[in-house]
């Protein structure tokens, strides 16, 4: 008699999120996984607990000049710039193309402005998509963004302005460039978020010494990958404990041990990102881990290791 | 459905050709289904080093599964150093063949140009195997007297060589080359450091020449996801509406009026 898969029936990898209920704890870190076109090639959809797409904006940007790259020890660095189709082409194309597979659709939203955010928001909500999340904290765009996302007043103000024109529960991406986390994720939740999600990139910089130029043609990037992992384990274990809406966790997570970890923390669900783009298929390898852990401490539920890590 | 993947393939040789310029034959089902001017992701085994390094097809033996990659170790302690140490019968991982490749078929009853620059030298060696065309005419330029693949070059078509030391060929770039032969072409295909492949694209515009340039950025995903690695386009992009091709996806050939370099 195989006992595992026994207790393997019972393992309930189901999560709720404001609501919505995902077949499983993982999604993707917005930017890392386009709207799923490109990674559909080497990933089932049908098994991520949600798809978290690019970002989008009211109408489509340019981004950054090049490069846009970099490679650190443990990670990268990128200066992207939100480059987009803007909302409309994202409509017509990407939304359909996700609503072929069996998972939630989380739409990324950026703007420049409050009123950019706001338009973008209520164009959603005719759409059918399952959840929105603001990122209010990308480091590689000079208006915007981030402006949003390193003070409590401001970030507030934007959370309660896009919930007056959300038809979906809203998370607010949050950055991990401020002095305090728990002030920022009490802010958004007074604002009325449904959850946060955090952390977003951490600024940094590379030079090469022998052009002695910045490797980024932006000068700064977003340091993303295992490097920062601890970083954001801290950050969401802080998060989980100053708010009550849920909290997707990421940052550098590269295998169901660090997603398990994340979920110790405190979060209620995790986005993998950047290890996306050196193993196509970590999202399903991390689904199956998780599942693996769960079986063999004997976890029924995801909820059941939420936080239990004091 | 079958999934793509990132596979580990077996090394079947490394040999150092040049100063810093590796070789290495490995063994891989994407022989099978390669073409000229696609490249492969090439995964170092140094967790502190995680991107993939994209690296051109240099040659395809589809019947015997092996493709060839000939590639420029950049420093010390690079992902290139790294792999210029692995040896026959260690494993490599890798994703591909990934982009586009050379449109072959636009050379058919044509004078071509296959054109090649440093470590743009390497891709125009199974494009010269495999191009139909009326006159393939090869232009590849080096550093110095370290003109690796030429052997194999002579066997493909006329070659022609300049070298940036004048120690082979014509001295100075491959338009020197070009000018000094006085050679002429109804097609060119190159790939090479942007600088070359600037003065190449100004020269085919001028003269009304079809010309497909292969072009290089550094890249994250390698597979059109990240963005990281785009250039400015003529025509709005089919991704972003905007005017920033995927070199990694919609590339890494482009027709060079569709490309501003």
């Amino acid at each position: 008699m195989d006992v595992g898969k026994e207790i393997g029936n019972a393992v309930n990898m189901r999560v709720n999120i404001a609501g919505v209920e995902w077949k499983n704890p993982v999604t993707t870190a917005s930017g890392t996984f386009g709207a799923g076109m490109e990674f559909s090639e080497f990933v089932d959809l049908n098994r991520l607990g949600a798809v978290t797409t690019k970002g989008v904006a009211s109408t489509a940007w340019q981004g950054n000049p090049t490069p846009r790259i970099a490679e650190t020890y443990g990670g990268m660095m990128n200066a992207v710039g939100l480059q987009n189709p803007g909302i409309d082409l994202f409509c017509k194309r990407d939304i359909p193309f996700l609503r072929q597979y069996d998972t939630k659709i989380i739409v990324n939203v950026c703007g420049r402005s409050e009123r950019d955010y706001c338009e973008v928001v209520e164009r959603l909500s005719h759409e059918d998509v399952d959840m929105l999340e603001m990122n209010i904290s990308c480091p590689n765009v000079k208006e915007g963004g981030i402006a949003f996302g390193q003070n409590p007043k401001a970030a507030e103000d934007i959370t309660k302005a896009v919930k007056r024109y959300a038809r979906q529960p809203v998370i607010m991406k949050l950055s991990p460039n401020v002095t305090s986390i728990p002030e920022m994720a009490k802010a958004v939740e007074a604002g009325g978020a449904d959850a946060v999600s955090l952390i977003n990139t951490l600024t940094g910089m590379k030079i090469d010494i022998h052009r002695r130029q910045f490797v980024i043609a932006n000068k700064t990037g977003g340091v993303s990958g295992p490097a920062v992992h601890p970083v954001a384990v801290r950050m969401v274990y802080e998060a989980a404990h100053a708010v009550k809406v849920p909290v997707i966790g990421m940052g550098g997570i590269s295998n169901a041990q660090d997603a398990v970890e994340m979920i110790l923390a405190g979060a209620d669900a995790v986005s993998v990102g950047t290890a996306n783009f050196y193993n196509p298929a970590v999202t399903m390898e991390i689904v199956d881990g998780i599942e693996s852990y769960m079986k063999k401490y004997g976890f029924l539920s995801v909820s059941d290791m939420v936080g239990i890590v004091e | 459905m079958a999934y793509r993947k990132k596979e580990t393939v077996k090394i079947l040789s490394q040999e150092c050709l040049a100063d810093g310029i590796f070789s290495m034959w490995i063994e891989t089902k994407a022989a099978a289904f390669s073409k000229p001017g696609q490249f492969i992701s090439m995964y170092t085994n140094d967790a502190g080093k995680l991107l993939p390094r994209p690296i051109s097809i240099c040659e395809i033996d589809s019947k015997n599964k092996k493709i060839r990659v000939v590639y420029r170790v950049t420093g010390q302690n690079t992902g290139t150093e790294q792999f210029s140490r692995m040896k026959a019968g260690d494993g490599l991982r890798i994703i591909g063949p990934l982009g586009n490749g050379f449109p072959l078929e636009r050379a058919e009853g044509k004078r071509a140009f296959l054109i090649g620059g440093g470590i743009g030298v390497p891709p125009i060696l199974e494009l010269s195997k495999q191009v139909r065309c009326a006159d393939r005419q090869i232009v590849v330029g080096y550093r110095d007297s370290h003109t690796f693949l030429r052997e194999e070059f002579e066997k493909n078509g006329s070659l022609y060589i300049s070298t940036e030391d004048g120690s082979v060929g014509t001295k100075g770039n491959v338009m020197d080359a070009i000018r000094g032969n006085a050679l002429t072409a109804d097609i060119i295909y190159a790939c090479g450091p942007t600088p070359m492949l600037r003065a190449i694209k100004h020269f085919a515009e001028e003269n009304c020449i079809e010309c497909y340039l292969s072009l290089e950025e550094r890249m994250a995903c390698g597979i059109g996801a990240c963005l990281g690695c785009v250039c400015q386009s003529k025509e709005k992009d089919s991704h972003s509406n905007v005017n920033n091709k995927r070199i990694c996806k919609d590339g890494p050939v482009f027709l060079s009026t569709e490309v501003e370099i």
